[in-house]
């Protein structure tokens, strides 16, 4: 029988050579703030629409990172991005902007991690030399899009999550310095038959413990191989249900273990649950990991954000919510 | 001293009926667009088996300022028009008790919408 | 099989770990806002039976009403409305206010996708529902009295 790829243990390995990250001013007041490239004043970003303004972030985030990697747009092979609207507007609206080819790819919030990992593929193949990643979310557009307007005056489910406004980018090289990519593992979709849209982190728990269960199985690692073991946008329920998970399948997840989305905000901003959004992870991501593994004080990183492929649609049809979960690893 | 407490039923009954929608919010995790239908629908049966208007003597503004008023008008118009104009009454009763909140509503809602733009939340 | 009974198991565990809202906090604020609004339309209604005392009952809540729209739907677009409604759930959720914020807020939303498909198309989001049952409802009250009324 054939047996299945489903982690790449990648050869030539890949290096991120440049990072870059954008957030809205609510995401520069948390945790993260000190570490974020650029804090943008207001959430319109001098545009008339939040649509504009989320593609307006894509394209300066794409433009930081090209500059950043001192590379000029002709270095680029291809770039792979995404985001959480219909049709992915805001990240093929951005790449029009630029002459290089475009994969469009959706992962809901675990959008970052699938173009890294299509991106490391590519590059590791050698038919690419820079490819760049590129994914931003942003609360407005969003919350219009799979919630309420704006305006309404209703109060939010304690479970409920803030969609991160910002967005990051990152270029995966085979030249230059930089962390390197290991290996990734894409996920399979998976449903536990969550169906409530106001409990991501529920929902999307059992498809981390998937994907962390076959990349321990498929690069015989232990959860204390990695000095950072990070999921996406969990929030604070779901990564209490993944260590329980986890628990249950005798693998335990120490002081090593965090999630992007509940870190990504303080006490007081009143986010209840975290962070969540495709722009999440990327900002946490190529910010503070990237400067962290750097400086050396991470060695491995194991980042795995989650994703929930649900939409307006198939929630108001009654369906249940499926979720995926991609896992890339990188080593200084 | 009819005034206070003219008042004070107001202030209670207004309370009561709002935090019985809190109640239904916090058990049910329903949302506000069915809030509202529910309360509306209690409003119309209230207003049909004739329980409203003696709730609303003593309750005022309490019963009418909740969405279970603009329920009652509709059902008090719908049997005014059909005592005055018969069948024809069925149809029009409803929407002519209720024209001038509905009127007020979508056009406040498209002059503010001409001038306003929404607000990101804190 | 197994995977029904798994996920049933799973969405028990989700559900006694999901945390609560407060009760007491919450009811009371809902309280205290509702009847805040119910006290200010008992002041307005009360002023317009003064100021004309020649009008029914009925125009005078009717009149009431109008001026609580416009006042709700003026919060809705100065963007205050929504934090009221954060602090009250649903204490200005079920009052006319409660009404007026949902048809203007969507207006405002979708300003940006034009006047006709956005502001017009979209106002009836969520108070669509309101408007429908309210139809539906008064023409079967009618109906049955109509029915009565025949004996």
């Amino acid at each position: 029988m054939k047996k299945r790829v489903q982690t790449i243990i990648l050869k030539r390995q890949p290096k991120i050579i440049g990072s870059y990250s954008i957030v809205g001013p609510k995401e520069g007041q948390g945790n993260f703030g000190a570490y974020f490239d650029y804090v943008m004043k207001n959430d319109c970003f001098g545009e008339d629409t939040f649509e504009k303004a989320e593609r307006k972030m894509m394209e300066s985030a794409l433009t930081g990172v090209i500059q950043k990697a001192k590379l000029s747009p002709k270095d680029i092979d291809i770039m792979i991005g995404g985001d959480l609207l219909n049709q992915i507007i805001s990240s093929s609206y951005a790449a029009r902007a630029f002459e290089f080819p475009f994969i469009g790819v959706y992962g809901a919030c675990s959008t970052m991690a699938e173009s890294m990992a299509v991106a490391s593929v590519l590059v590791d193949g050698g038919y690419c030399e820079n490819v760049v990643c590129c994914t931003g979310s942003h609360f407005s557009t969003a919350e219009r899009q799979y919630r309420f307007p704006l305006e309404l005056g209703n109060q939010r489910p304690p479970t409920s999550q803030w969609t991160v406004t910002g967005a990051g980018s990152s270029i995966i090289s085979l030249n230059g310095e930089g962390p390197r990519v290991t290996s990734v593992t894409f996920g399979k979709v998976v449903d536990w038959g969550v169906n409530d849209v106001n409990d991501m982190g529920a929902a999307m728990a059992p498809a981390a413990r998937d994907t962390m269960l076959n990349h321990f199985k498929n690069t015989k690692t232990k959860p204390e191989d990695y000095d950072l073991i990070i999921t996406g946008d969990l929030g604070k329920l779901g990564s209490e249900i993944l260590i329980d998970l986890m628990d249950e399948e005798g693998i335990t997840l120490g002081v090593n273990y965090g999630d992007c989305g509940q870190m990504y905000y303080r006490r007081e901003q009143k986010t209840l649950c975290g962070g969540s959004g495709a722009g999440c992870c990327a900002t946490v991501f190529n910010s503070y990991i990237m400067k962290k593994l750097k400086e050396g004080q991470y060695k491995k990183v194991l980042f795995m954000p989650t994703g929930a492929l649900l939409s307006t649609t198939s929630s108001q049809q009654g369906e249940t919510v499926p979720a995926v979960c991609h896992a890339v690893v990188i080593e200084a | 001293m009819d005034i206070f407490l003219d008042y004070l039923w107001a202030f209670l009954i207004g309370g009561a009926v709002c935090m019985i929608g809190e109640l239904l919010i916090i058990t049910t995790n329903i949302t506000s667009a069915r809030i509202l239908v529910i309360f509306e629908l209690t409003g119309v049966f209230l207003q049909a088996i004739g329980v409203f208007d003696y709730i609303s003597d003593f309750a005022g503004a309490g019963i009418n300022v909740p969405i279970i008023g603009f329920g009652a008008s509709l059902a008090r118009g719908v049997i005014g028009a059909v005592e005055t104009n018969g069948l024809l009454g069925i149809f029009t009763g409803g929407f002519t008790a209720t024209a001038g909140g509905i009127a007020a509503a979508i056009f406040f809602a498209f002059i503010f919408a001409l001038i306003f733009k929404s607000h990101t939340k804190k | 099989m197994e995977d029904a009974k798994r996920n049933e198991q799973y969405n028990r565990y989700v559900s006694a770990k999901i945390p609560k809202t407060k009760w007491w906090p919450s009811l009371f604020n809902s309280f205290l806002v509702g009847g805040v609004i119910c006290l200010i339309g008992q002041g307005i209604d009360d002023l317009i039976m003064l100021a004309f005392p020649e009008i029914s009952q009925q125009s005078s809540w009717a009149y009431t009403l109008i001026i609580l729209i416009f006042i709700a739907s003026l919060l809705t677009g100065i963007g205050v409305y929504d934090q009221i409604g954060k602090f009250a759930g649903g204490g200005s959720i079920v009052p006319i206010t409660g009404f007026s914020n949902s048809i203007t807020s969507p207006s405002i939303e979708f300003k940006s996708e034009g006047i006709v498909y956005g502001i017009c198309v979209k106002m009836f989001t969520i108070a669509g529902p309101v408007i429908v049952f309210g139809i539906v409802s008064s023409v079967a009250v009618g109906f049955i009295y109509w029915i009565i009324s025949l004996f």
